[in-house]
C-alpha cells in the first residue's frame, strides 16, 4: 500500500516535469515563434500560474470529492509552482536582461507589473522553503497563518499577467475567474464554519441551561454559575 | 607540418557588404533565369528569387548599417487586432482581406480631394527602400526594409490648404472579413491614427506598398500602411483608405481606448515610461537567447532628424 502511494507521487513528480521537457524541445527545434525569449519567459511563467491555481484547487477539491489522498499532492504542486517561478525569474534576468543589473533596476523600479509578480514569487519562495514537514512541526500556529498568503500570491500573480499586456485580456481573465472561484469557494466555507461554531456555542449554551434547570451539571460548572 | 598563421585579414580584402549584396543579386538574379528557363518555378522560388522590387534605391535616411529582421519574423509577428488579439493568426487571417482596386479618399483642407485609385498614385510616386527601425510600445522592436514613398510628395499633389493642420488616417472596414471588427474587440473600429502636418510632412514619414524587396504582406498592412519610424509602432496604422487633412487633432484609437497609456503623439521616449511598464529597453525580434536587450533610443535614433519638430515640448505631458 505504501509503496504504491510512493510510486504514485514519483509519478506525479515526474508528470509535472512534461512542461520543461516540451518546452526544451521547443527551443532545440526552434518552435518559439518570432520573439522566442519572450515565448520563453511567458511560458515558464504561465506554468508557475498554472501551478499555483492547481495547488489551490487542492482543498475544494478534497472536500466536494470527499477524496483525502489528494493533499499529499499539494506539496509537491506548491514546490512546482516555485519551480517555474524560479525559471520565470531567471530568465528573465539572465536571458531577457543578461544579467545587466542598470537595466534590470530601471525596468523593476519603471515597471508595476513586475512588482506585483515579485511579491508574488515572494511569497511562493518562502512557502517554498518552509514547506517540509519540519519546518511545519516548527512553526506551530504560524505555519497555517504563513501559508494563508498563498492567495495573496494568486491575486498577484494574476494582476502580473493583466498588467503587462497592451490589450489582450481573454487568457489573464480566464485565470481571474478561476481565482475568483477558488477564493470564493475558500470565502464560502470559512462562511459556513463560523455559523455551525455558533450554532455549535449555542448548541452548548442550550445544554447547558437544560442541564442546569434539571440540576445535572459537574460540580465545576454549576459552582461558577450559581446565582 | 602544420603552419599556423595569426595574419589577419586585412581591411581592403574584406569585401564590402554592398558589394557583396549586389553580387549576391546578380547570382540569384542569374540563377532565377536559368531556373525559369528549364523548369517551372514553384511559387516559393519565384518569392524568394523574383522579388517584385529588388534593387530600388535607397531613401535617404535608410540605415546601410541596420540588419533587417528575418522576414519570417516579421511576417509571422504583427498586431492587427481586426483579425485577431494574438500576434500569429493574423498571418493567416488576413488572408481573405480584399485588396485589389484599391482607392484611398483624401479629403479636408486641400485643394484637390477626391478617391484615389492606388494604381494611380502609385504611377506618380517614386518607390524607395527605407531600412528603418520599428519598436512597439509593448517593449519589442525589428529593422524592416520597406518600400515606399514620401507621404509629403502624395500630400503635395492633392494641395493642402494653409488650414491644414492635423492629418487623419483611416484604415478599412470589412467586418465580414475581420472577426474582431464584427465581434466590435477592444477598439471603436475602424482604427484611426493621427499626426500633426509637419510630422506627416517629415521626410522620414512614409506610405509603404511593401517590404523585403516584395508587395507588402496581407498581415503587415496591403496594401497601403504608414510608416513613422520615430514613434511606437501602434501609429504605423495598416491597410488604408481614407486620409483627411484636418483643423483639429483627430481623436486616434489607442488614446481613446486607453487615454492615460497611449497618447497623441506616442514619440518612442525611453525617459517615458507607459503607466505599468518601462520603455527604457527593447527585446529585438529574431535575436538569439544569448543576446541581452537592447537599450531603446529616443525618438528610436531618429532624434536628429526630428527632435527640433518638438523642441520646447514637454514629452512628458505630450507623451
Amino acid at each position: 500500500m505504501n509503496l504504491q502511494i510512493n510510486n504514485l507521487r514519483t509519478k506525479a513528480i515526474a508528470v509535472c516535469l512534461i512542461p520543461l521537457f516540451l518546452l526544451l524541445i521547443d527551443i532545440a527545434f526552434d518552435n518559439l515563434g518570432a520573439n522566442r525569449i519572450q515565448a520563453l519567459h511567458t511560458r515558464l511563467g504561465d506554468w508557475s500560474l498554472r501551478f499555483l491555481c492547481l495547488t489551490l484547487a487542492v482543498t475544494p477539491v478534497q472536500i466536494i470529492t470527499k477524496w483525502r489522498g489528494l493533499s499529499d499532492y499539494r506539496q509537491i504542486l506548491g514546490l512546482y509552482a516555485f519551480f517555474y517561478g524560479t525559471l520565470h525569474v531567471l530568465a528573465y534576468l539572465m536571458i531577457d536582461h543578461g544579467l545587466v543589473w542598470q537595466m534590470i533596476s530601471i525596468d523593476i523600479i519603471e515597471s508595476p507589473y513586475i512588482w506585483v509578480g515579485l511579491l508574488a514569487y515572494i511569497i511562493v519562495l518562502l512557502l517554498a522553503l518552509t514547506s517540509s514537514k519540519w519546518a511545519k512541526k516548527l512553526m506551530g500556529k504560524n505555519w497555517k497563518r504563513l501559508h494563508r498568503l498563498i492567495y495573496i500570491a494568486a491575486i498577484a500573480a494574476v494582476m502580473h499577467y493583466f498588467w503587462q499586456l497592451k490589450g489582450n485580456l481573454a487568457e489573464p481573465f480566464f485565470y481571474s475567474i478561476i481565482a475568483f472561484f477558488l477564493l470564493g469557494f475558500r470565502i464560502l466555507v470559512w462562511i459556513k464554519n463560523r455559523q455551525l461554531n455558533k450554532i455549535k456555542v449555542l448548541d452548548d449554551r442550550q445544554t447547558i441551561t437544560l442541564a442546569e434547570e434539571q440540576g445535572k451539571m459537574p460540580e465545576t460548572i454549576h459552582n461558577s454559575t450559581k446565582h | 607540418m602544420i603552419i599556423k598563421s595569426n595574419k589577419e585579414i586585412p581591411a581592403s580584402e574584406i569585401t564590402d557588404p554592398l558589394i557583396f549584396k549586389e553580387r549576391r543579386n546578380i547570382i540569384k538574379a542569374a540563377l532565377a533565369t536559368m531556373a525559369a528557363a528549364v523548369v517551372d518555378i514553384s511559387p516559393t522560388w519565384a518569392e524568394d528569387n523574383n522579388s517584385v522590387w529588388a534593387n530600388l534605391p535607397k531613401g535617404d535616411f535608410s540605415d546601410d548599417l541596420l540588419i533587417p529582421t528575418p522576414a519570417e519574423s516579421v511576417k509571422n509577428y504583427t498586431n492587427y487586432y481586426e483579425f485577431a488579439l494574438n500576434k500569429q493568426d493574423p498571418a493567416k487571417l488576413a488572408q481573405n482581406l480584399r485588396t485589389d482596386s484599391w482607392s484611398v479618399e483624401i479629403s479636408g483642407e486641400v485643394e484637390e480631394p477626391g478617391n484615389y485609385y492606388l494604381e494611380d498614385i502609385l504611377r506618380q510616386q517614386t518607390l524607395q527602400e527605407h531600412v528603418y527601425r520599428f519598436r512597439c510600445v509593448e517593449g519589442w522592436s525589428m529593422v524592416v526594409p520597406w518600400v515606399g514613398f514620401s507621404l509629403a510628395k502624395l500630400l503635395k499633389a492633392v494641395k493642402p490648404l494653409s488650414t491644414a493642420r492635423f492629418v487623419k488616417f483611416t484604415a478599412v472596414h470589412q467586418p465580414e472579413i475581420m472577426p474582431r471588427q464584427r465581434s466590435n474587440a477592444m477598439l471603436e473600429w475602424p482604427y484611426v491614427e493621427g499626426l500633426r502636418i509637419d510630422e506627416a510632412m517629415h521626410p522620414l514619414t512614409i506610405l509603404a506598398v511593401g517590404m523585403y524587396g516584395d508587395i507588402l504582406p496581407k498581415q503587415n498592412g496591403a496594401p497601403l500602411r504608414l510608416v513613422v519610424p520615430w514613434k511606437y509602432g501602434f501609429k504605423s496604422i495598416k491597410a488604408i483608405v481614407k486620409i483627411e487633412l484636418l483643423k483639429k487633432p483627430p481623436i486616434t484609437s489607442w488614446s481613446q481606448f486607453a487615454p492615460s497609456e497611449y497618447g497623441f503623439y506616442s514619440n518612442v521616449n525611453p525617459a517615458v515610461a507607459h503607466p505599468r511598464w518601462s520603455q527604457n529597453s527593447e527585446r529585438q525580434l529574431g535575436s538569439s537567447f544569448f543576446t541581452p536587450r537592447r537599450r531603446t533610443e529616443l525618438f528610436n535614433g531618429y532624434g536628429e532628424q526630428v527632435a527640433s519638430l518638438y523642441s520646447g515640448m514637454d514629452l512628458r505631458h505630450f507623451f
